[in-house]
């Protein structure tokens, strides 16, 4: 299976916002095939976004399902026009980036999201996520709007109980 | 290229990171990881330069050393690779204002394997009545449990919080 390139920052692909799916064709499937083996490629990473690999559609892939330390999950999801609706709850937590290579930073999440997507087969679910798999999926719809965790760093030291009023 | 480590420190003004930075930035050099914070009255940078292998970085600051009136000191070869060296705990500390909080509580992780890579204090409260509040990253070389073991051995009048740092990659 044929890897991509991941693009990394400053790559304009990183900035832009990708497009809606509107046709799940084969050549749609090709390339989901192509970004596993990407993410898998890489050192670790728990999800990957078309834009990382310079294509602008609205698909991600995440699964936490392999930690060390095992954390509550769906499993390996393929997500096609992912839509996060709700958002619950505030979380600071650690994360890092393919496309930032050699840094980690902190970044205020929701704790739990109610989310829709398709999946390959043009099936739609719909799914609550909590915790880190939560995590992962923001950092990814993130990317899916041009936007890196770059974007959303803050101290340590930031009070979470005085960021609640604002979200 | 060579890297060096520098530390400036002066009494607190407006203006100082920009003076510094922008000496360096026409003199050519290369501005890596930096830590910058004012201590009390004063304020305090500490820098890591690339510049040419001739190139005299105290001389380069020296106007703004001056006028400013900042102590300089260098650390020169230092290591060129920005070794990203990722925590996997934090631990916040607080309690009364008394002498050797640090030192006791960071001596007891210290032995329990802990490798600090980033430390900060800060004094909140009032003066009759100082809360003392410390926040690390580190690495538990022995583990999460074993830093947890060894801070019971404290006293109760010291909190700790030492939660583990799941970096999450994608
Ligand atoms: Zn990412």
């Amino acid at each position: 299976m044929s890897e991509m390139e991941i693009l990394t920052y400053p790559d304009d692909s990183l900035k832009k916002i990708s497009e809606w799916v509107e046709n799940i064709d084969q050549s749609i499937l090709d390339f989901i095939h192509k970004l596993e083996a990407t993410r898998l490629g890489g050192p670790g990473a728990v999800g990957i976004a078309a834009p990382q690999v310079g294509i602008l559609k609205r698909i991600v892939i995440v699964d936490v399902s392999n930690m060390h330390k095992p954390v509550d999950n769906h499993g390996h999801m393929i997500m096609i026009n992912p839509e996060i609706s709700e958002w619950d709850g505030m979380a600071m937590g650690r994360e890092g980036c393919l496309s930032v290579p050699d840094f980690t930073g902190n970044v205020i999440r929701a704790e739990k999201i109610k989310l829709n997507y398709l999946d390959p087969r043009g099936e739609s679910h719909e799914i609550e996520s909590a915790g880190f798999e939560a995590r992962a999926i923001q950092h990814e719809l993130d990317h899916l709007d041009g936007l890196l965790f770059l974007d959303r760093l803050v101290s340590r030291r930031t009070d979470l109980f005085k960021r609640k009023n604002y979200k | 290229m060579n890297w060096t480590v520098l530390t400036l420190v002066g009494a607190d003004q407006p203006g100082i990171v920009s003076a510094v930075t922008e000496k360096l930035f026409r003199a050519g050099c290369q501005l890596a990881e930096a830590s910058m914070m004012r201590l009390g009255g004063n304020f305090a940078i500490m820098l890591r330069v690339g510049h040419q292998v001739d190139q005299d970085l105290q001389q380069v600051l020296e106007p703004v050393t001056r006028r400013m009136h900042l102590h300089l000191h260098l650390d020169t070869d230092v290591d060129a690779a920005p070794h990203h060296v990722e925590p996997d705990v934090m631990i916040t500390v607080y309690g009364a204002d008394r002498t050797g909080i640090v030192s006791q509580v960071t001596g007891v992780l210290a032995e329990a394997g802990l490798n600090i890579i980033d430390l900060e204090t800060a004094v909140a409260g009032t003066r009759e009545k100082p809360i003392y509040i410390m926040t690390m990253e580190g690495n538990a070389q022995q583990g999460i449990d074993a830093l947890r073991q060894a801070m019971d051995k404290l006293g109760d009048d010291i909190d700790v919080s030492i939660m583990p740092i799941e970096t999450m990659r994608a």
